[in-house]
């Protein structure tokens, strides 16, 4: 028998092996190439967010300043400052009688729209305002200082006042509601099916449903949250707590499935020593299978924790949309979340809120790859090989 | 008084009596009366034991209080409860120091209870599909009284603005443009996840170099990571408009919030879902087939097609419904990106909007909550559940079935 090799189909195979092999690379750097994309438009909104105009003006507290805080200004000047910053005067001159009477020239914060003339982006100044800016700025009473008041304020319907405070506050406290929920549930249930469940149908279920739950839409737990939650248990609308125990149901899985796999990669023999030394099944749990397993139970709850954190649908549900400039005080308070904030400043028509949303993004995003590598990190340094 | 200060007075009242039974059952079992006999546990065990006997009584009391509060029966008054509560404790505690004898066995005692915990613990993840299931059931029911199911599943106008109390809200409430749209932009997303996520996998699996892998891995991580509210600003700030002139250039009308706009940027979110679970399922395929096709003079592609995706079927399948299951929930981004008008069409340049679009319009808006536009919210929550559940059920019993055949 003998074959003969057609040359032309053999080249012909040989370049469709290639062009195979050539689009599998194109979809790994397709997607990298969108993650380039994605993260240097966010960084290039989100930088001039940092800058904050501020203007050097004459601050003149007269009489008529203690009813009108815009008429401690040069009348020109008054429409440049942010309304912020005017409608303060009138209470600081009654705290303060000595202010009365004085002119002190300072830097003081600039309205959103002299801002983004500034930072040469699309404003609303009218044409003479612009050039009173253009003046102020070469006698250099106008300057983009580094934007503090993003990091220390709390919402606010003026984009030049508006920070990320009261958010970050809510989230830490609905982040630690999950954490106290989530964590000592997730744990149990996992050391339960590993090491305590007998195999019957009702185990199985459990193990269906756990897996199952991990993949329900975010936005379903939300209307559990406010049927269960809210209607039912009485737990006060759009606070920490109510978003906190919704999100709390939506980290349990993340955490039971890691939980499961570290306590899976345990060897029997460790198990199988303690028992022979006399250790009941409880005390192995707790002397030996508990601490060995700690470093992978902490990664995964970290990483659930990160998923928590960037969740916004169920809370929307919950009521956590709403507007509160405030950082809340307590876990039943009203509060509000990143992600919240981020999509209550997307849906704003004002330009500038647009790169503070993007700010915003950057931080959250930031956030979330700082928990993600202290999960990594952990991992690596204290997970036992066997 | 409030629920907090409650929980401050029994945690006050109850911290302290449970460390004192501690230590008087350990001491009680050091005691001369016990002289020269042997204990069936240590005397910590004794401990944990008088912290039962004190708490549990004391525990299930406030448990039903609160059962008989929620459900409006009786109203306990406050003091009375705090006084009840201590007093339990406090004859628990009593009881417990009384029966601590060296042929109690506490350590079995304790560590019984132990594992009833772990298992009322597990047995929390149940409750809570099954509080999902009951609250979109029940609400939805109550909307379903009002429009008719029929109504719903073949109407074709969504309108729950016309919906004002008291008015007729006959052919209101279809629900077609809302499916259409989902399905729209669900299948735009798979058009975009599909192809890429399925040749990142194979490119990781059958080509990649160890460092390459390394890389690009938790790189595709990071897109699976970023949260939905930012794929849904990056789709409206920046996806619509390229899209709208792009459309211009070609000589086409785009809406801003059209439907393709949330669709590819979903189908980016969704491609490390499938690549990671396909490429899972691809490294699962045992190298024997691959050799032997290898050995048979087939090319790397042709053994990758012909053999290895073959194989891999059922889990590829299974991947590929999870993350249609994933597209169909998916709220952010078609909330921020697509439209809130409900819209029957074919083009994707027009805006649409999806299921969970008017699910969190319904929450957000100033009705009433028994309004018939909330619990619409409901029914098309009902809806949501179960094409998610049967979807997911089906994948996960087809990645079984697949694992039982090559592991």
């Amino acid at each position: 028998m003998s074959f003969t090799i057609d040359k032309k189909v053999m080249k012909r195979r040989a370049r469709r092996d290639m062009r195979f092999k050539m689009y599998s690379y194109t979809a790994i750097f397709m997607a990298g190439a969108f993650l380039v994309f994605f993260f240097a438009d966010i960084i290039g909104t989100a930088a001039s967010a940092f800058k904050q105009a501020e203007l050097r003006v004459a601050v003149n507290y007269n009489e008529d300043a203690k009813e009108m805080g815009e008429y401690a200004l040069d009348e020109d000047l008054s429409y440049l400052v942010s309304r912020g910053f005017t409608r303060l005067i009138p209470g600081k001159m009654r705290e303060n009688r000595a202010l009365i009477g004085t002119t002190i020239e300072k830097w003081v914060l600039a309205d959103a729209e002299v801002d983004q003339y500034l930072k040469s982006k699309p404003n609303r100044l009218k044409k003479g305002e612009r050039t009173l800016v253009d003046g102020l700025k070469a006698e250099g009473n106008a300057r983009l200082a580094f934007n503090i008041g993003f990091f220390e304020n709390g919402d606010s319907k003026l984009p030049e006042m508006a920070g990320i405070w009261a958010a970050a506050v809510g989230s830490m406290y609905v982040l630690m509601i999950t954490l106290i929920f989530s964590f000592p549930l997730g744990v149990a249930t996992a050391i339960y099916l590993e090491e305590f469940a007998p195999d019957n149908w009702l185990m199985q279920a459990i193990e269906v449903n756990i897996n199952n739950l991990a993949a329900i839409p975010s936005i379903l737990f939300g209307l559990l949250g406010l049927s269960i939650f809210i209607n039912f248990l009485g737990v006060p609308r759009s606070s920490a707590l109510a978003g906190g125990l919704t999100l709390s149901l939506m980290t349990l899985p993340v955490i039971i499935i890691s939980t499961r796999a570290a306590i899976l990669a345990i060897p029997d023999s460790i198990r199988e020593g303690a028992l022979a030394l006399g250790a009941t099944r409880w005390q192995v749990v707790i002397t030996n299978v508990l601490p060995l397993s700690l470093p992978g139970i902490l990664t995964g709850t970290i990483i659930g924790l990160a998923r928590a954190i960037g969740e916004t649908a169920p809370l929307m549900i919950i009521g956590m949309m709403a507007y509160i400039p405030e950082a809340p005080d307590g876990f039943t308070s009203a509060a509000t979340v990143l992600p919240a904030q981020i999509y209550t400043w997307s849906s704003d028509s004002l330009r500038a809120f647009t790169e503070r949303t993007s700010a915003a993004i950057l931080v959250l995003l930031g956030v979330m790859l700082l928990m993600n590598g202290v999960a990594i990190f952990m991992r690596n340094k204290y997970e036992v090989k066997w | 008084m409030e629920t907090g200060t409650i929980f401050f007075y029994l945690f006050c009242g109850l911290a302290p009596l449970a460390i004192v039974a501690y230590f008087l059952a350990t001491k009680k079992t050091f005691s001369v009366k016990f002289e020269g006999e042997k204990f069936q546990s240590t005397p910590g065990s004794y401990g944990w034991y008088a912290i039962v006997c004190t708490l549990s009584p004391a525990l299930l009391a406030s448990f039903l209080a609160a059962i008989l509060h929620l459900t409006g029966t009786v109203e306990v008054p406050a003091t009375a409860l705090i006084a009840t509560v201590i007093a339990l404790a406090a004859g628990g505690l009593w009881i417990g120091i009384k029966t601590v004898k060296p042929s109690l066995k506490a350590r079995s005692i304790v560590e019984q209870l132990i594992v009833k915990m772990l298992f009322a613990a597990s047995m929390v993840s149940i409750l809570t599909t099954i509080g999902i299931v009951l609250s979109v059931t029940f609400e939805a029911m109550k909307f379903f009284e009002v429009v008719s199911i029929w109504d719903f599943i073949t109407g074709t106008t969504w309108n729950p603005d016309e919906a004002v109390a008291g008015k007729d809200v006959a052919g209101v409430f279809g629900s077609i443009p809302l499916f259409a749209g989902t399905f729209m932009i669900t299948a735009i997303a798979m058009v975009v996840a599909v192809p890429v996520g399925l040749f990142s996998a194979i490119c990781m699996a059958e080509y990649a170099s160890p460092t390459f892998r390394k890389i690009a891995k938790p790189s595709l991580e990071i897109l699976a990571g970023i949260p939905t509210v930012v794929y849904g600003f990056f789709a409206a700030i920046t996806v619509s408009p390229m899209i709208v002139n792009a459309a211009e250039y070609f000589g086409l009308q785009a809406d801003f919030t059209n439907a393709l706009s949330p669709g590819l940027v979903m189908g980016v979110m969704i491609i490390p879902l499938i690549s990671s679970l396909s490429d899972d399922v691809i490294t699962s395929v045992p190298n024997a087939l691959r050799e032997g096709s290898l050995a048979m003079g087939a090319y790397r592609s042709e053994t990758i097609k012909t053999v290895v995706l073959p194989a891999a079927l059922p889990g590829i399948v299974s991947a590929f419904l999870l993350a249609v299951s994933r597209a169909v929930g998916e709220t952010m981004i078609v909330v921020m990106a697509a439209g809130l008008r409900a819209n029957l069409t074919m083009n994707p340049l027009e805006g649409m909007t999806t299921v969970t679009v008017r699910i969190v319009d319904a929450f957000t808006g100033d009705q009433a909550f028994d309004s018939p536009e909330t619990l619409s919210a409901f029914g098309l929550g009902l809806v949501l559940l179960v094409v998610t559940l049967v979807l997911n059920v089906i994948s996960l019993v087809v990645i079984r079935k697949f694992r039982q055949q090559y592991e």
